[in-house]
């Protein structure tokens, strides 16, 4: 079987104006976003505590805002997770309670009437721990976009290593704002799923650009951009099967692996989408922007040994 | 770099292939030569061989443990084998730790039945703690793998199950460095006052805190150049000594210097971590964790601990020491008996039997410091005390009133009460523990400075500086971040875990043998070699495994068939150029090789930087996301080749089944 059957001749370049006008439309929406509407934290961020009860009938949630009131729990958000007969409740940082002691209390609220309730799911994020944590996984992010920058510009040239940084960039930002405006929660997962996908979609990159460069070693006629899009067609067939093999396992993520890496799955599928158009849109054509042409590919003279005896 | 880049100029211009290297000029094309078929199988059988380990499961077993410094002796082990023997739970494998002097740390014995296993544990509780004063062992059931013994001996183990998977606490703890400093900085200020007082008593100043350390202004330079002398004779090494001045009066900073501030933080940690350990002992947790985090905080795990309440409340309980007297108008032996003179309480420590007046003379709360040290004269090891100024005078009178009788010093404690509930140890609750600790004899009056002597050995007094400082709240803990994850959702964590692996797994599988029809066939099985092979190397570096790492398993399977959809579109883009098939094959794998180590190279950069910067589930799948990628390097390019050489290799293809 094979989806491309025989080479395909599609013009890419064609649609780069427009690719970028859409690139930068979701790049602009994605900040307004974060900035207006930020992002929906999880408790990993916000800190505070937050418990996850089963009942043995389904969860009255109105009576469980009634306990909670009656021992001054403040901003309590209480939903069902999954099922009816469980429930979370999430609790920012409480005033007069000790952090450590709210889940406890909680718990002693909820039974206070004699109900069964078991707890399946405790945790206590402190203050210092959530901030803590959104610095280090800004400073993950932008390290791992410079050593990614160097290698590129070792291994190929300094624009495509612009472009493929470009890219990710690209591909980080759209799907924080993707998780803004649907304020799905966003958690410690979703931030090592950013970091998947920069690897994944600098994996497309790098297939793309390696194709490029072996084109423009070869091909002894055609501009650039004929380079270019030869290449994206060539390596097209292969970008498709390997996204949709990692489709595959990410939808088993996402229907059968449970509420813990549910947006974990979810980040990821984005991100495979995502990842895909921008290196086909925007690496590329950010390379050619700045100018790449095949003279910035040619390998350096390799230097014989004993050359340098000669030197002066 | 320039290496790399030779390399790959050789690869495309198909002067180097894999198999036309200059010793091996006569193999003909898509043959390995024997050696790397050997390789390969080697590589494969042990990957198998250590992956192993995680199918055979896992036993009820008990574990027997010595509390503080207590070993199980040969004696004790043989009667708990008797015991065994007379009640018919005799364990399958009966594994102690390395054989110390005196005996073994601890014991672990696996049974066939849960009911074993528990009948176990009360007999050997019995054997070994056979009083309820004197609990000195710990006996915790467990679950230990189940690792046929010809393969633990080689070293196979199962992978470890992170607490998501199996349910437990965990807690980060931080430790109050600022408590910390505040208390040497107390100790700065008398230390100070003392050298002036016994060394210059005429001079007089004043004395305020400032930033890590004490200022003293002086009524004049004469008077603050003598304070200097005496101060940097009795404190250098460890305080900074500056002379200024301030405000037209002459001025001595004394600070911390930098190694004091380090020995103060890692004290502080240290001692907490030894506390915690104590009391995670107590609980009697099997596989607990308790590591140390950055500077300040310290990392508590207790798998199969539910009630976070309790947990919380013997963990954070806060040891106290108290200076009391002996009571020596108590007959011992009557004692003994049940007639304990009122005020009074009878001990059971390693001096024998001891009646203590339950008046407190001085409070833990009071000592700044207890340390292992030497006495200048004798040389022998000794523990050298400080209290604080109130507890020096308190001190002062007592001993002054008392001399030649015992001080005796007593540490409480919370420790855990267990119950057995529907054929379960569950923590019920927990009752406060005192323990005499030392009973020294007062030779004479003293005061906030003290030694304790008495023939000890180094490791002795070290011990008892310990015990000391742990009821003296040198540092306190609060709780940063707590999870208790319960152990059914845990269960649900593994079964979605798996399930997820399964069908994505079988997804991947079906979709590249449609694809590609034979060489999918060939991926496929490179794809589940690159399983085993995770498992493997997961299993050997004692690497844990989380929820997000099964993820990142998952995610590495979609991402390793892409070394070979690489390979195998290339073959069909040489097939469709005209190429011959056993050339399309070779063209295929070394046009690919440079891409996918490219590929593979950045994901790695990105999984490397997860692992340094993030924490805890983030690690997990970082870890796992690496380790994927250089076996996938290794299956997907190697093995694969490997297979498809035996189909293809050495003779004329006509047609790829591709």
């Amino acid at each position: 079987m094979q989806i491309l059957n025989k080479e395909t001749n599609i013009d890419f370049l064609k649609l780069r104006k427009f690719a970028m006008v859409l690139s930068i439309l979701l790049i602009v929406g994605s900040i307004t976003s974060f900035f207006t509407k930020g992002l929906n934290y999880g408790l990993d961020f916000t800190g505070g505590t937050l418990i996850e009860v089963g009942y043995e009938q389904d969860a009255d949630i109105p009576k469980i805002h009634d306990q909670l009131e009656a021992i001054d729990i403040n901003g309590a958000v209480v939903q069902n997770f999954g099922s009816a007969k469980i429930v979370q409740i999430r609790m920012p940082q409480q005033d007069h309670i000790e952090n450590a002691k709210v889940g406890d209390e909680v718990l002693a609220a909820l039974r206070s009437d004699g109900e069964t309730v078991t707890k399946r799911d405790q945790s206590f994020v402190g203050p210092v721990i959530g901030e803590e944590l959104k610095e280090k996984g800004g400073l993950a992010m932008i390290v791992a976009l410079i050593c990614i920058m160097i290698y590129v510009a070792l291994r190929f040239e300094w624009k495509f290593s612009v472009g493929s940084v470009i890219a990710l960039a690209h591909d980080v930002i759209i799907i924080i704002g993707f998780f803004s405006i649907t304020a799905v929660e966003f958690d410690l997962t979703v931030l090592a799923a950013l970091l998947a996908v920069i690897g994944y979609s600098l994996n497309d990159t790098i297939v793309v650009f390696d194709r490029i460069r072996e084109n423009f070693l070869r091909m002894r006629k055609g501009s650039s951009e004929d380079v270019v899009n030869t290449s994206l067609n060539q390596t097209l067939s292969r970008t498709l099967m390997t996204s949709i093999t990692t489709l595959l396992v990410l939808l088993a993520l996402f229907f059968y692996g449970g509420q813990t890496i549910h947006s974990f799955a979810e980040a990821l599928i984005v991100g495979v989408f995502i990842g895909t158009y921008s290196s086909i849109y925007v690496a590329s054509p950010v390379a050619l922007l700045l100018g790449v042409k095949k003279e910035d590919l040619m390998p350096p003279e390799v230097e014989k040994e004993g050359e340098e005896f000669d030197m002066p | 770099m320039s290496g790399f880049l030779v390399f790959e100029e050789l690869i495309t211009t198909g002067k180097i292939m894999f198999v036309n290297q200059p010793n091996q000029q006569q193999l003909p094309i898509n043959t390995y030569p024997k050696w790397k078929y050997v390789l390969i199988v080697i590589v494969l059988a042990l990957a198998f061989l250590y992956a192993a380990p995680n199918i055979f499961g896992k036993d009820p077993a008990v574990q027997i443990s010595g509390l503080r410094d207590a070993v199980i002796t040969q004696q004790q082990f043989e009667d708990i084998e008797a015991a065994w023997q007379e009640n018919n739970v005799e364990p399958t494998i009966v594994k102690p730790s390395t054989v110390g002097e005196e005996g073994v740390q601890q014991i672990i014995a696996r049974f066939k039945k849960d009911a074993d296993q528990l009948k176990a544990r009360e007999l050997a509780n019995d054997v070994l703690n056979p009083t309820l004063e004197n609990q000195n062992y710990v006996t915790a059931l467990n679950l230990a793998p189940a690792t046929p013994e010809w393969l633990a001996n080689l070293g196979g183990e199962p992978m470890k199950l992170g607490l998501d998977l199996r349910g437990g606490i965990h807690f980060l703890m931080q430790v109050d460095m600022e408590q910390a400093l505040k208390r040497q900085q107390d100790q700065l200020r008398r230390d100070f006052i003392d050298t002036l007082t016994e060394q210059e008593p005429s001079i007089r100043g004043r004395v305020e805190p400032i930033e890590n350390g004490m200022l003293l202004s002086f009524r004049n330079q004469e008077d603050a150049e003598r304070a200097y002398e005496a101060l940097f004779k009795d404190h250098t090494g460890r305080i900074d000594l500056q002379l200024s001045e301030k405000g037209g009066r002459p001025i001595i900073r004394g600070t911390l210097n930098q190694q004091m501030l380090q020995e103060i933080q890692n004290n502080a940690i240290n001692q907490n971590r030894i506390i915690l350990s104590t009391r995670v002992n107590s609980l009697g947790v099997a596989e607990p964790l308790i590591q140390r985090q950055g500077a300040d905080r310290i990392v508590v795990q207790l798998p199969g601990v539910q009630d976070s309440a309790l947990a919380k409340q013997i963990l954070g309980a806060t040891a106290s020491l108290e200076f009391r007297l002996v009571n020596h108008e108590a007959d011992v032996v009557s004692a003994q008996n049940g007639r304990v003179p009122p005020g009074s309480k009878l001990f059971d420590s390693e001096y024998g039997p001891v009646v203590v007046f339950d008046e407190v003379e001085v409070s833990g709360e009071h000592l700044t410091n207890a340390t292992a040290s030497y006495d200048p004269q004798t040389n022998e090891p000794i523990v050298s005390v400080r209290l604080d100024g109130e507890g020096g005078s308190k001190m002062t009178r007592t001993t002054t009133a008392n001399v030649n009788d015992q001080l005796a010093m007593i540490l409480k404690e919370s420790r855990p009460i267990f119950d057995i509930k529907d054929g379960k140890r569950v923590l019920v609750g927990s009752e406060l523990e005192e323990r005499l600790i030392s009973a020294p004899n007062i030779n004479g009056p003293f005061g906030s400075r003290f030694q304790i002597t008495g023939r000890f050995t180094e490791a002795e007094t070290r011990d008892l500086a310990t015990k000391l400082r742990s009821g003296a709240l040198i540092a306190p803990t609060f709780i940063v971040e707590e999870r208790t994850i319960g152990a059914t959702l845990g269960e649900e964590n593994i079964e979605k875990g798996v399930t997820s692996v399964v069908i994505g797994f079988a997804l991947v599988l079906a979709f590249m043998l449609v694809y590609y029809k034979l060489f999918g066939l060939v991926a496929n099985v490179a794809l589940t070699l690159n399983l085993v092979m995770i498992i493997c190397v997961m299993s050997l570096m004692g690497a844990t495994l989380t929820l997000p790492g099964i993820a990142g398993i998952v995610l590495t399977v979609g991402m390793a068939v892409d070394a070979n959809v690489l390979i195998f579109e290339r073959i069909r883009e040489e097939l469709r150029a005209g190429v011959r098939p056993a050339q399309a094959i070779d063209k295929g794998y070394g046009h690919a090789l440079s891409t996918i180590a490219d590929a593979n190279i950045t994901t790695a950069i990105a999984a490397i930087i997860l692992f340094a910067i993030g924490t805890g589930p983030v690690k997990g799948f970082a870890i796992t996301l690496f380790i994927g990628i250089l076996t996938s390097m290794f299956t997907a390019i190697f093995v694969s080749r490997g297979i498809v050489n035996l189909m293809y290799g050495g003779r004329t293809v006509k047609k790829l089944s591709i």
